[in-house]
């Protein structure tokens, strides 16, 4: 009794304790209102903040395709039309090899007639010759589409200003031409086609590499491995590698395939002529490494969906481990490690930074022919064109990233395709 | 006939005889099998040695010159290969400031989104801008890199501060975009870890009369935080470790600066440069890269380690 007695007399009154809590009537509905408010003005931040995050990604697609096309201003040494008195289009292709010969030096004629004959060349061939150097035509000025759009007439007058000679004229910069041109010094002759090539071979090579080991190395800790400190030591350190900056397995590249191991990825010691381990197959095999991480934490995903009465059905009928495996549990998990797959490659295809530490070249004219050529890749590319400091290459870099978007995209969406149409429901 | 003596199988009787020996047999192809599968796993292992081993090989040659000590290698503000100068503080500080703007633009945004899409989006709204979001995630770097030098920088800072305060490389634009990169990992995590929330602690919360926003603050939040704060750690890393937006829109040439505006080159962005460039094995210049990326990968270790400390210390567990 005279404890409750001692307690009720020093506490203080529980009202007292929580603070001013509403009493009166009107109180009462003044906080309410006051916390409804607050929650509908922080719930338009959030979504504020959601919203800033897609227009962000909006904002970057419109600048890519702002760069990648646009209206671009012409010079030209010869008007065109002194050449002949019908348009270039329209000439037979003997007539074309006349005006280049007309044009040209004797030597420099000799020149390309030596490489390959003019007479066997297509008409194609011919008037891009004469556009290259008769006419030397050539990009002095590029407009960004919104500019060409929105404010036409001030880059008409700054085309007149700057450029007398000038003409305006409509630029897609990304066109089946720039798919299929090699590399060029000049922006406008520029095309990405070894680029494009040496990622192919790249991301080929990679997933060769990366798809058998990944796999099995999530069947082993998933099927075989029990729960020893060495297998919890694989799987800590799976899940650390993944955080690794790709940077610093350029390094690890750098001074183990393209150094140490320079006689295997140059090719010397398996008979190929290599001139030093920069190649694609240095290449590969670091980002075969760096996307490793990857294949295994999702195949492993995907083998763990697999149901455990499957297995045991399969131990059940006397199979051993390895044949419940194989004939069991990775058919149906294998969309699952598609997946996981497909979405390393995409990966494997963006990333730049390893490659350039690795050694990338930058400007290579001939397509790569096997694991041992050098390389260069798209994301490189992409790398080297946006560091220049020229307008034009710019344009380029911009058209070539809306291809390399093209292709991640058809990448994720075969990945979701393939989750979709093989999901299993246990 | 016996139905065990069709074409091609042994009737089974005849292991039930005495003959039979059911004891376990040495399965040497399941032997090979094992170790074959026991060696792709352990390649992970390989992998982080090989790193481990190589830049400290690499680092320990740097920092067994004359010219190179330690201390003046942590302490010194000039970082010029060509006078033998090597401190790392320039590219340090420029790789902490990129860093911090872009954890500034990442943090709020992102958990600010993912409180909107575990909290407020209904199912429909969530199933169509989680994936917008995560198709930011999955754009390379390099286009962020565009991004920053081609609109960032011209359209957005020297729009607001003057082109004469703003450098065209500058360390806030590639913090910004950085940030905008590493959003929708800061968001998707977080989401993560507040949708494995429990509905009965928001049912607990509006049955005490809280608000839609007093319930995901004071209790989803609270509830979700050791996978909110693992979120921002992995963020950070991914920041310090991030190179080619820093490559392209930080600027070229190391420089000991702390604004923002003005370009420095940072810790992976140096690497870039110069492994880039032509460079000749075993070099001062070459092992000092490796000594750079023994600082980065230390620093980035340490996070996801201390990532993973916090979410086992911190997870609330539930049933």
């Amino acid at each position: 009794m005279s404890v409750s007695l001692s307690a009720g007399t020093e506490a203080p009154a529980p009202e007292r304790a929580l603070g001013s809590l509403p009493s009166t009537d009107a109180e009462i509905r003044r906080n309410i209102a006051a916390r409804r408010a607050r929650g509908a003005v922080w719930r338009w931040l959030f979504a504020g903040a959601l919203a800033f995050g897609i227009l962000a990604l909006a904002t970057l697609l419109c600048t890519v395709v702002d760069g990648a096309f646009g209206l671009a201003v012409y010079e030209h040494s010869v008007d065109p039309r002194e050449l002949s008195d019908r348009s270039l289009e329209e000439l037979s292709q003997p007539e074309l090899v006349e005006i280049f010969r007309a044009n040209v030096s004797a030597g420099l004629f000799r020149r390309y007639d030596r490489e390959r004959p003019l007479a066997e060349r297509s008409a194609e061939d011919v008037r891009e010759l004469i556009y290259e150097r008769v006419v030397e035509r050539r990009v002095v000025a590029s407009y960004g589409l919104g500019e060409s759009l929105l404010r036409r007439a001030a880059v008409e007058r700054e085309t007149a200003e700057r450029h007398p000679g000038g003409v305006l004229e409509w630029r897609s910069w990304v066109s089946l031409d720039f798919l299929t041109r090699p590399m060029s010094s000049v922006p406008e002759r520029a095309g990405i086609r070894t680029a494009l090539l040496g990622s192919v071979w790249m991301i080929a090579l990679t997933m060769l590499i990366a798809f058998p080991v990944g796999v099995a190395a999530a069947i082993y800790l998933e099927e075989f491995a029990g729960r020893s400190w060495w297998n919890r030591l694989i799987e800590t350190n799976i899940n650390n590698l993944a955080g690794v900056p790709s940077i610093i397995y350029g390094m690890l590249g750098l001074a183990i395939f393209v150094r140490a191991l320079e006689p295997l990825t140059s090719g010397r010691a398996l008979g190929a002529e290599g001139v030093n381990g920069r190649t694609i197959l240095s290449a590969a095999l670091t980002m075969a490494l760096l996307i490793l991480p990857l294949i295994i934490i999702s195949a492993r995903e995907a083998i763990r969906a697999v149901p455990s009465s499957l297995r045991e059905a399969s131990y059940g009928l006397g199979a051993t481990r390895w044949q419940t495996v194989w004939h069991h549990v990775l058919p149906s998990a294998l969309p699952g490690i598609l997946t996981g797959t497909i979405l390393g490659m995409s990966r494997a295809a963006g990333e730049t930074a390893p490659l350039i530490v690795v050694g990338a070249s930058t400007f290579i004219v001939s397509d790569p022919s096997g694991p041992f050529s050098s390389f260069t890749a798209l994301p490189v590319q992409i790398y080297n064109w946006t560091s220049q400091p020229q307008e034009t290459f710019r344009d380029i870099a911009a058209a070539a990233i809306l291809v390399l978007l093209a292709l991640l995209l058809s990448l994720n969406a075969a990945a979701v395709l393939l989750r979709n149409r093989f999901r299993r429901m246990y | 006939m016996e139905p065990g003596a069709r074409a091609g199988t042994r009737p089974l009787a005849r292991y039930n005889g005495a003959g039979a020996d059911l004891r376990r047999r040495p399965r040497i192809g399941e032997g090979i099998v094992h170790a074959l599968l026991l060696i792709c796993g352990a390649i992970s292992i390989l992998t982080t040695v090989g790193i481990v081993y190589i830049l400290f090989q690499e680092a320990w040659l740097f920092f067994g010159l004359p010219e190179v000590t330690l201390g003046a290698f942590l302490t010194g503000t000039t970082w010029a290969p060509q006078i033998n100068e090597f401190g790392i503080l320039p590219l340090l500080s420029a790789t902490l400031i990129t860093s911090a703007i872009a954890m500034a633009v990442a943090v709020p945004l992102g958990l600010g989104a993912a409180i909107y899409l575990s909290e407020y989006a209904t199912p429909r709204a969530r199933s169509v801008l989680k994936p917008a979001l995560e198709i930011l995630a999955g754009v390379p770097t390099v286009v962020y890199g565009y991004f920053a030098l081609t609109f960032v920088t011209p359209a957005v800072l020297q729009a607001i501060f003057g082109r004469d305060q703003v450098q065209i490389y500058n360390m806030a634009a590639a913090g910004l975009t950085m940030g905008i990169m590493i959003l929708p990992l800061v968001a998707s995590m977080s989401e993560d870890a507040l949708s494995a929330v429990p509905r009965a602690l928001r049912e607990g919360a509006y049955g005490l009369g809280a608000t839609r926003l007093e319930a995901a603050l004071q209790v989803v939040v609270p509830a979700a935080i050791s996978g909110i704060i693992a979120a921002f750690i992995v963020a950070v890393s991914r920041a310090i470790g991030e190179t080619m937006i820093v490559a392209l829109a930080a600027g070229a040439g190391p420089s000991f600066t702390f604004n923002p505006f003005q370009a420095a080159e940072t810790m992976t962005g140096h690497i870039a440069r110069i492994s880039g460039g032509d460079i000749s094995y075993g070099s001062v210049q070459y092992t000092s890269l490796f000594a750079i990326a023994l600082t980065l990968f230390v620093m980035t270790f340490g996070l996801n380690v201390v990532s993973g400390w916090v979410v086992r210390r911190f997870r609330e567990v539930y049933e």
